[in-house]
């Protein structure tokens, strides 16, 4: 089973996944390697890694130099196809003009969805961040517990191949004896406020990323995944087999036709072809849940988008991995007489607790970099280090003014220059031109260091979005509007962020161009632009007040479960990705476990 | 999409009216519709499905903007601000003048600020010149020309009239810096020496923890 046409469709499947990204990829991998017959429906167009990813294309050969534009929000390499803030044809709406009342919504509208660009941070959620509200009153309880999900962690962390170290800190967990591969060594920048960060008690570990260090144990691993399944063992072996090392070049942006990261497109989706169990249809969007009049769903609606023909498609299980909105969208979109409130929102809880993660950024000139002798810095594509939330107990106890904490990221080195990497030296130099500004060029260029806050949003009542009563995108689907407010936990907690980024470079001896911004309100990011979107469906133990239950499984409709981003009724600053595979995981475990008893 | 001919360049009246719609434009339309690419009339952009692997040049996608004596005076100007060395060739020779004439011809929103900065600076600097030297810019000697850029350069201008054309003269040294330090010639200056696929990663070499102090 391939990659179809609508006109190969079969008349039924056991499980549809709706969405092709981390959560549709995890969920049609779990469940195709057990055997189940899967259809996944993806928006966008079939996109290929291997043909289209731009390894070693330098910028001068792209239009622009590569710098970013509204086609291409994160610049031209970028392995984004008909994506961004704003995709053509296919709009939003806010509900306010207010400043910082709105939400930018970002799509991707190809196969493996954002896995393609994504920055493969691979961070677990800690015990207190399932237990949100039980620590500090605010917000929601997972209903389940960092043991629970662990197992999956780990299971997730050998598949897709994820670097990093286990350094035992509060609320950052470990992860299994022998499933993490070694970190990369660190850059000088890194090591060098690793080095000056202990005045201000900062500690600066390794961070865990999505890339191989090493090439995969195609021996031992597909065994402890797929145990008894020597089918799925053969299969997992052989793709892993087809990933190579990263040969610690080219930006992970790009996307990597090596296969050296985790993309879906490159790690979920080659084994679940090869298992012959698994249908891809691209360029179908999904517009509905169809519904049985026993309560049950049957299948899907949707565009094909060349054709602009509706079609319709069946099977047992109806899984929606759209991205959050998107999936809260089609649940709402799912409307008839008998829902008027959409499928699965008997709770009025379908679209509330949209979240993001709380961003502030601030950048300093180190004056130690400068000069340094010239040496490769590509490294991973990404960060090696990052600094995990360090005062748990502080803001326990009431100190910090904001509830919730962020990790900070670095961005340093001597990486591929952009268009922007000379920008502004006069604020260095005072201004000059001619032979002494190519002399100033070389002696700061790896010089600037950035930090960039990701922080936990606590979930309100004034961040959801809902069904716009006019406006429709181009495919006659009614589109989605957002409402949107930071709490003051937010942007203190921006606020916060600048402060210490200034403190950080004070320390390290550099100079920030612009004094940190002391108004929260200022200094946050806006809604949306982390692209952390999660929530709009929370799980919970109660139908009343929530959409799904641990499984990720509809408390009103059992054959339809969410397994993106949807369900999080919480988002700790921990990036959200590797958490959305491991509730992927174990739903379509359980979806197979209940396939096997007959409830499904 | 169809990339439009290299060769379509512009006049300098095109380019007013141009600078003009798209002002209008950005005036009334939203969101939406730039990301649709409607913001500049008479050239669109690459769209969000470009091929990432072929190679491009200025004028591949939309129009370019300068006419001959605007893009000479650019020339003149990049080879200024960065000239040759023992070490990498001048911007001019590298042809970021023709970048930069790619950059402010650009169909995308905040574009259209840098085409009237550049030329209206453009135009500034033969006025000058023609001021104090009786000449268009390109005509004046190295000398004169530096001589003007001596007042364009700093960060804080010597004279408050100098205001616009030192904002001018930095967007364009910042733009010449990103069109020289993209190439493969202004990577190898500032010793750029990545890009290159490598067996292990072995972090900084001992002299680089030495000067920091971290060996």
């Amino acid at each position: 089973m391939p990659h179809i046409s609508s006109a190969e469709l079969k008349s039924n499947y056991d499980v549809i996944v709706v969405g092709s990204g981390a959560g549709g990829g995890q969920t049609a991998y779990t469940l195709a390697m057990e055997g189940v017959k899967v259809l996944m429906l993806e928006a966008g167009r079939n996109y290929d890694p291997m043909a289209e990813t731009p390894m070693f294309q330098d910028n001068s050969r792209a239009p622009l130099r590569g710098a970013g534009t509204t086609d291409k929000p994160f610049g031209f390499y970028d392995a984004t196809v008909d994506g961004g803030w704003q995709v053509p044809g296919e709009p939003y709406t806010q509900a306010s003009n207010e400043p910082g009342r709105q939400f930018e919504w970002w799509r991707a509208r190809m196969l493996g969805g954002r896995t393609n660009h994504w920055g493969r941070i691979s961070l677990r959620n800690g015990p207190y961040d399932f237990k949100p509200y039980s620590r500090d009153g605010l917000g929601f309880d997972w209903p389940m517990t960092y043991e629970d999900l662990a197992p999956y962690y780990d299971r997730v962390e050998m598949l897709i191949g994820v670097y990093g170290d286990n350094d035992g800190l509060e609320n950052t967990p470990n992860s299994s004896p022998g499933v993490l591969q070694p970190p990369p060594k660190a850059r000088a920048g890194e090591l060098y406020t690793q080095r000056h960060a202990k005045k201000l008690g900062l500690p600066v570990i390794a961070i865990h990323r999505a890339v191989l260090s090493m090439r995969q144990d195609s021996r031992t691993l597909p065994a402890k995944l797929h145990p008894n399944n020597p089918t799925a063992q053969r299969i997992l072996a052989q793709a892993m087999n087809e990933r190579a090392a990263c040969f610690w070049a080219t930006a992970c942006g790009r996307g990597c036709s090596i296969k050296a990261n985790y993309q879906s497109t490159t790690v979920h989706l080659p084994p679940a072809l090869a298992s012959g169990n698994l249908d891809i249809l691209s360029d179908a969007m999904v517009r509905e849940v169809t519904m049985d009049d026993a309560g049950k769903a049957t299948g899907v609606a949707f565009i094909e988008r060349k054709s602009r023909r509706e079609m319709r498609v069946k099977a047992r299980i109806v899984v929606l991995s759209a991205s959050a909105c998107e999936t809260v969208r089609v649940l709402l979109n799912s409307k008839s007489a008998r829902y008027p409130a959409g499928v699965a929102n008997s709770s009025g809880k379908v679209g509330k607790y949209i979240m993001d993660t709380v961003g502030a950024r601030l950048s300093g000139q180190i004056p130690a970099l400068e000069n340094l002798p010239p040496h490769n810095e590509d490294g991973a594509g990404g960060g090696h280090v990052y600094v995990p939330w360090w005062l748990y107990q502080e803001q326990h106890a009431g100190k910090l003014g904001f509830a919730r904490g962020y990790h900070i990221e670095f961005g340093s080195g001597r990486q591929m220059p952009g268009v922007g990497t000379m920008s502004g030296l006069d604020w260095l130099n005072g201004g000059n031109y001619g032979k002494a500004y190519k002399q100033d060029a070389r002696r700061y260029y790896g010089s600037f260091l950035g930090f960039a806050g990701r922080g936990e949003m606590i979930p309100n009542e004034d961040s959801f979005c809902e069904i716009d009563p006019t406006v429709k995108d181009k495919w006659g689907i009614p589109v989605l509007r957002f409402h949107w407010k930071w709490s003051e936990h937010e942007t203190r907690q921006a606020a916060h962020m600048q402060q210490t980024f200034a403190d950080l470079i004070s320390a390290l001896g550099g100079r920030v161009r612009q004094a940190p911004q002391k108004d929260g309100a200022k200094a946050i990011e806006p809604g949306g632009s982390i692209i952390h979107e999660v929530g709009g469906a929370i799980m919970g133990t109660n139908p009343r007040n929530s959409v799904t239950n641990q499984w990720c499984q509809t408390w009103d409709v059992k054959n339809l479960f969410l397994t993106d981003g949807a369900p999080f009724c919480s988002n700790a600053d921990k990036n959200p990705t590797l958490t959305i595979m491991a509730l992927a995981w174990r739903a379509a475990d359980y979806m197979l476990e209940e396939m096997r008893k007959g409830n499904l | 999409m169809n990339p439009l001919p290299s060769s379509d360049r512009l006049d300098r009246r095109a380019a007013l009216k141009w600078m003009l719609a798209g002002t209008a434009t950005l005036m009334v339309l939203d969101r939406d519709s730039l990301a649709q690419g409607a913001s500049a009339p008479g050239g669109r952009g690459y769209g969000t499905d470009p091929d990432l692997i072929k190679e491009y040049k200025p004028g591949d996608y939309w129009p370019l903007t300068l006419n001959d004596h605007q893009r000479r005076t650019a020339a003149v100007l990049c080879a200024l601000i960065i000239p040759a060395d023992d070490r990498s060739p001048s911007a001019a020779d590298l042809k970021v003048h023709d970048f930069i004439d790619e950059w402010i011809s650009a169909p995308y929103a905040g574009h259209d600020k840098d085409r009237a900065r550049i030329l209206d600076g453009l135009a500034w600097l033969d006025a000058e010149a023609g001021r104090r030297f009786g000449k268009k810019f390109i005509e004046a000697n190295a000398g004169q020309q530096t001589a003007i850029c001596d007042d364009l350069c700093r960060e804080v201008p010597a004279r408050a009239e100098l205001k616009e054309p030192s904002l001018f003269f930095k967007r364009f040294r910042d733009l010449t810096a990103g069109g020289f330090y993209t190439t493969p010639e202004g990577m190898k200056d500032i010793q750029y020496v990545g890009n290159v696929p490598l067996l292990t990663f072995d972090g900084p070499p001992p002299e680089v923890l030495k000067q920091l102090g971290l060996a």
